[in-house]
């Protein structure tokens, strides 16, 4: 986390948003392993948009967007900019959202390549198979992006996921403006 | 909020995205002119590709590697990961030890994992209701309302992952297991913290189990009939059908209880599972093979765990189950939301398995590896949190890994679901106004599978496009990421 932060505005309670893109779910997990820290953020803000409740489209600007995740199809995309729109400071949190982490290993290989592999040649195909196809599925990107090649992120948070210690550092650190307390021990880039 | 599309005569509604479940998916319902339900569809949106990718990789770093696979359920691809490379390494059993640190870990696992559905994600429909506000239809919510339920989210959890640290170093992403063995035993100092609370741990969840009872008895016509359906069920069992979710063969039966197969070794999977692919899901669709398509379709996770089992091997889960079978009076247990009655079982019975192995001197052994001849293939199972977990390797004389299939739990689930999705809709939505309510209808029969979709994603699939990435070679979707 960079050491300048913008205070969020205290006249009411701050609100936070959360989102997983191409990822694992683990930095939302790791959330959640700031234990009973959780009802002291509860207290502190109000959450907005989130796969922990199902308020699924932004009706207000939020204060803290939290970005788990890079992006590997154009729905990452979109919800990437959506965050983006409505969310006053942004944060990448955890590998695959500072650098593509590990789902960016399919970097170095043909999508076609890959397709074939898994729904054409896997060793319990029933028949030939056959490529998924449909207009209730998003296009697949070439590769996997970092969040900051395709909008502005305000603040990184490191890890593979970043511990619980670390993710209640760098939130409470948003929400009330003080400096992060977050030594080496806590920034693992992994 | 659903996105109501309105283009007449017929309707398609989409639930978009589905919340409160791990990863990425969405309903899609199409209603006719009538407002009857004529196709209901749960897609798998998200894909990423570990098959491909893992090729070329050392075999030892695949453990580490594919537990990124899920966050919430790392360590049953550690493990599983583990468990084929120690068929690679030409190891049939590791030292005690070594088994006894992973089932402590995969336990622990298991508890947390369970604990997250149970409260985080699906108590907010159970204890405020289906149709509560969207507001306070959470775990923030629940907190507020019933501050116990969330005492026990808190805790249960924080003790589960204390035990997956205890054995491999940290929470999420740990690191136990290396082909043939594991890297450290349990200190005596992380024992005895674990056994402070672990009683603690246990009582909490037979309080779980007892809250969700009132819940059944509250409505046992909903219980019974919601988004529910005979089917099969498959899991991996013990010796004498005991309940093991570390290790075992796998064992299929019908609705009505008879066995389809038992006694199937994981290498000899493709004897009786096969995988069809559909074009409108990233997610296969598997079928037991001598049942065919279209009948072989089956249920994994908690509630296959209760039916395919003949016992469980703690007092206090035994007890529960027991007393949970007799919802099926006399045969199998078909409700779907008794998927968390189970799942609730099994917390019970992972509490105990973890306090009766901390009390094990094996775990502070210090024979932790074997070794033996390099074989170029290795199968593994196990049951994950949401059910039959099955990672299958080839390896090269090289030690680099040439090909990998991963059939993951809910993958095992993806038909089951959609029949709940098709149900629900059928039931409450055809000829109704649509309300948001009776939309997260559709989503409390999902979160009953508990599907964990990060895990189901791990395929790589692709639609026209790639015609168009093939011609360009990327750079025309990299210019579209960068608009």
């Amino acid at each position: 986390m960079s050491a300048t932060l913008h205070p969020v505005p205290t006249t009411s309670k701050p609100t936070l948003a959360t989102c997983a893109l191409t990822g694992c779910f683990g930095c939302h997990m790791s959330l959640l392993d700031i234990d009973e820290r959780l009802l002291e953020l509860v207290d502190l803000v109000d959450l907005d948009r989130s796969p922990f409740d199902d308020k699924k489209t932004f009706d207000r600007m939020v204060d803290v967007g939290f970005i788990e995740g890079g992006c590997s199809n154009e729905y990452n995309v979109a919800e990437l900019k959506d965050f983006r729109a409505h969310c006053r400071i942004l944060v990448s949190v955890g590998a695959c959202a500072l650098n593509g982490g590990v789902p960016a290993m399919r970097n170095a290989i043909t999508l076609r390549d890959c397709l074939e592999s898994v729904y054409l040649h896997g060793p319990s195909l029933d028949g030939a198979g056959l490529i998924p196809n449909d207009p209730d599925l998003p296009l697949l990107l070439d590769r996997v992006y970092p969040n900051h090649e395709i909008v502005k992120i305000d603040y990184f948070l490191p890890g593979c996921p970043p511990s619980g210690d670390a993710m209640w550092e760098g939130l409470k650190a948003l929400l009330t403006g003080e400096e992060p307390a977050l030594p080496y021990q806590l920034c693992k880039y992994e | 909020m659903s996105d109501v599309q309105t283009a007449r005569p017929a309707r398609k509604i989409v639930i978009d995205p589905v919340t409160r479940v791990e990863g990425h998916g969405k309903v899609t319902i199409k209603l006719n002119e009538a407002g009857e339900v004529e196709q209901a569809r749960f897609h798998i949106v998200e894909f990423r590709g570990f098959e491909r990718f893992i090729q070329g990789r050392m075999f030892w770093e695949v453990p580490v590697i594919v537990q990124r696979l899920c966050g919430i359920c790392p360590v049953s691809h550690h493990l599983c990961a583990a468990k084929a490379m120690d068929v690679v390494v030409g190891v049939d059993a590791v030292t005690p030890t070594a088994d006894k640190m992973r089932r402590l870990m995969h336990y622990g696992q298991i508890l947390q994992s369970n604990a997250v559905n149970v409260f985080h994600l699906a108590s907010p429909d159970l204890l405020l209701g289906f149709d509560a506000p969207i507001a306070t239809r959470n775990i923030v919510g629940v907190i507020e309302t019933f501050p116990e339920v969330g005492k026990w989210a808190i805790f249960i959890r924080k003790f589960g992952q204390e035990v997956v640290a205890a054995t491999g170093g940290r929470r999420i992403h740990p690191r136990l297991c290396i082909p043939g063995g594991v890297n450290q035993n349990l200190t005596v100092e992380h024992r005895d913290r674990l056994l402070k609370n672990v009683d603690q741990v246990v009582k909490w969840c037979e309080a779980a189990l007892d809250l969700h009872k009132s819940f059944v008895a509250s409505d046992p016509e909903l219980y019974a009939t919601f988004a529910s359906f005979p089917s099969s069920y498959m899991s991996i069992v013990g010796p004498n059908d005991e309940m093991d979710l570390y290790d075992g063969p796998l064992k299929a039966i019908t609705a009505d209880g008879s066995i389809i197969f038992e006694g199937v070794p994981a290498d000899h999977y493709r004897d009786v599972i096969i995988e069809e692919v559909r074009s409108w899901s990233y997610m296969k669709f598997p079928h037991i093979r001598s049942l065919g398509r279209e009948a072989g379709w089956y249920r994994v996770g908690p509630l296959a765990q209760m039916n395919c089992c003949a016992s469980i091997g703690t007092p206090i889960a035994e007890a529960a189950r027991a007393d949970f079978m007799t919802l099926g009076a006399g045969g199998l247990v078909h409700a779907t939301l008794a998927y968390h009655w189970a799942r609730i079982i099994n917390m019970i019975h992972c509490a105990e398995v973890i306090r009766d192995l901390l009390h094990d001197d094996d775990l502070q052994g210090t024979d932790l590896v074997v070794t033996g001849d390099r074989r170029p293939e290795g199968v593994a199972l196990i049951e994950a949190p949401r059910g039959t977990l099955l990672h299958h390797y080839t390896v090269d004389e090289r030690d680099q890994v040439t090909s990998a299939n991963l059939i993951v739990s809910t993958t095992n689930n993806n038909e089951a679901m959609n029949r709940s999705v098709t149900k629900v809709a059928v039931d409450y939505l055809s000829g109704m106004e649509i309300t948001e309510a009776l939309l997260n209808h559709v989503e409390v029969a999902i979160r009953a599978y508990d599907p964990c979709l990060s895990c189901a994603t791990h395929a790589l699939g692709d639609m026209p496009l790639i015609v168009t990435l093939e011609d360009a070679d990327g750079a025309m979707i990299a210019s579209r990421v960068k608009q």
